[in-house]
């Protein structure tokens, strides 16, 4: 041992090593050992039995995805509840980026910081609390529906939480009340990166507010949208389970499980380890697939990738 | 030449101002829809219990007392949930600053033993995950269901936290370290007396993301933990939300105890319950928010640059 650490620099380089290991093993432990769990999918694994050779099932959970018509319907109606919700955020991912182009255009400082802090404020609590405030707001004495029976809009109380109508855009609506304010933080850095010259020479040929905006503005912003969009793509399926999971109940849960969520129900739930292992593999497989081809396209685009 | 003296005075068009019009009243309105649901929220558990049951209480609150968060925090279930989240908290977010700031240190110096590889290793954990269900699996095999440590250990190294110290680290001037080293400090020395000073900003916004994260989490009890003395806030505010039942069995035993005397403004209800716990379980962030505000918009341009 002495030997091989004659050299001094030696010696001092691994007993820096030695001060990161604990750190390290903590990564290697909750990062990449989880992934191990991924055999799961290839066996008959039913907790707490331990698992052994004699219960390996090969591929049977990936075939069994598809093998009655019950599971395929339950599985298209998971995958179109996914594509909804990824895709109304995608229709709408401009958004933020409007939202701080014309939130740039107020002159009066105060206005525009309490604007800014009200609308970032969402972002930073938990879905449960933006559960508790739908709830609160929404429920059958809540604002909502007291405002609309004493306007005589509606007789009785509507139970908007309690169903399963317009769940999607309900549920984008949430999801833009809590991270729009945020979301727009990217945009107003970039807008505040824009030559104030270029604005000024404008304006000086005639330029009118909303041609500004558009000729100047929009297109100095467009690479930051440009990257948001890809990443979105990227994450087309990934949704998340926490939103979902707070807002499902037995109304709404048909059109509300996304496939994180389903993946969460499907193992909790019924038990089904194995099954459920197997989808959220073939899900990693996909995003991976979607994150590089992205990458590639975004290289294409602007020379350089995200990653 | 000074950039004020180069300033264009133009003079608005009626088309600009009345974009600026139409700019002031969508924001106002994108301002209220954000703020009032917090303000809501807050009037109907300061007001009078029985006007806030039958949802009176929209803008101005009515018979004012705080009988109810004295009221709250006695529930036994609720005041020890209170406890657990500042725990997880506070040993949360010290141990992620701790590992943040002394990972980032030590993956700039040249030193280190296989330095890019260790680097890489933590830094590529933020592009996958293994799935809920077997990062499940092996907590279990850990033994950290049911355990406080589930809570902390699994997300003390953060991936994204090191990156943004390793950055801050790598722009400390690289003398400043030279010159300690020549006078004979280790390298656990240089990190205690001449970095750890100098990255406090940093460390700061790490803490604030941390401690938020940490008080916002929701998942990991619904997936580790069944043994009720360790569920969080968010968690048994969920079930007050999802579980009327349990709720309406609390307002039962704590009105038992009440006299009859005692008006029905300050009994309790459901309704008040929730919306008090609510108020409990935002105001942390709601009182740290202006001091993240200041550091949040710096974090992000540093991510954006990104290692």
């Amino acid at each position: 041992m002495k030997k091989f650490f004659s050299n001094k620099r030696k010696a001092r380089s691994f007993r820096e090593f030695l001060y990161i290991t604990p750190f390290l093993l903590l990564v290697l432990i909750f990062s990449y050992y989880p992934l191990y769990g991924w055999f799961y999918a290839f066996f008959d694994y039913k907790p707490p039995k331990p698992i052994s050779k004699d219960l390996f099932v090969g591929l049977k959970w990936f075939k069994s995805m598809v093998d009655t018509d019950v599971k395929v319907k339950q599985l298209l109606t998971v995958l179109r509840n996914t594509f909804a919700m990824s895709g109304l955020s995608l229709l709408f991912s401009w958004f933020p980026m409007i939202f701080a182009v014309f939130l740039n255009e107020i002159k009066c400082t105060p206005f525009k910081k309490i604007v800014q802090t009200v609308t970032t404020l969402p972002n930073f609590i938990s879905w449960v609390l933006v559960y508790s405030i739908a709830y609160n707001v929404l429920n059958s004495t809540g604002v909502v529906n007291s405002l609309l029976m004493s306007l005589g809009i509606v007789d009785e109380p509507q139970l908007f939480l309690q169903s399963s109508s317009h769940i999607w855009f309900k549920m984008w609506l949430w999801l833009t009340w809590k991270n729009a304010g945020w979301s727009a933080i990217m945009y107003i850095a970039a807008i505040t990166g824009i030559d104030e010259e270029l604005n000024e020479a404008a304006r000086v040929d005639g330029a009118s507010r909303m041609q500004i905006i558009r000729h100047i503005t929009i297109p100095s912003i467009m690479p930051t949208y440009f990257v948001l969009v890809m990443l979105s793509l990227a994450n087309f399926l990934s949704n998340g389970m926490e939103q979902y999971f707070v807002f499902q109940n037995a109304f709404n849960k048909d059109a509300i499980q996304v496939l994180d969520l389903y993946v969460y129900n499907l193992a909790m739930g019924s038990g089904g380890y194995s099954l459920s292992t197997a989808i959220s593999i073939l899900k990693s497989v996909v995003s991976v697939i979607l994150l590089c081809l992205t990458n590639r396209f975004s290289k294409m685009v602007r020379g350089e990738g995200f990653i | 030449m000074s950039k004020k003296g180069n300033k264009v005075k133009y003079k608005p068009s009626p088309s600009d101002r009345l974009i600026s019009i139409i700019t002031y009243i969508v924001y106002t309105f994108f301002a209220f829809v954000c703020a009032y649901p917090f303000y809501y929220i807050f009037i109907n558990s300061i007001s009078a219990n029985n006007l806030s049951e039958r949802g009176k209480i929209l803008f101005i609150p009515h018979g004012i007392h705080f009988n109810n968060y004295a009221q709250v925090l006695k529930i036994p279930d609720l005041f020890r949930a209170l406890q657990v989240s500042v725990e997880r908290t506070v040993v949360g977010t010290v141990l992620t600053v701790i590992i943040a700031g002394f990972l980032g240190y030590m993956f700039t110096r040249e030193t280190l033993w296989k330095r890019k590889f260790w680097y890489r290793m933590v830094a590529a954990t933020m592009y996958f995950n293994a799935g809920i269900i077997p990062w499940y699996i092996t907590m279990r095999n850990l033994g950290l269901t049911n355990n406080f440590w589930g809570y902390i250990f699994p997300v003390a190294v953060q991936p994204f936290y090191v990156i943004l110290c390793k950055t801050f680290v790598e722009s400390v001037p690289k003398e400043l370290q030279d010159a300690a080293e020549i006078d004979g400090a280790g390298t656990l020395r240089v990190f205690f007396s001449i970095i750890l000073p100098v990255i406090k900003p940093i460390l700061a916004t790490v803490a604030i993301f941390a401690a938020v994260a940490q008080w916002n989490s929701f998942q990991d009890t619904l997936l580790l933990v069944t043994d009720t003395k360790l569920y969080t806030l968010q968690y048994t505010l969920y079930q007050y939300l999802n579980q009327a039942s349990s709720l309406k069995a609390l307002v039962n035993s704590s009105s038992s105890g009440v006299n009859l005397a005692a008006s029905l403004a300050h009994a309790q209800t459901a309704t008040s319950i929730r919306m008090t716990v609510t108020v409990v379980v935002v105001t942390p962030i709601i009182l740290v928010y202006p001091i993240f505000q200041r550091f949040f918009t710096k974090g992000i341009m540093i991510g954006a640059v990104k290692g």
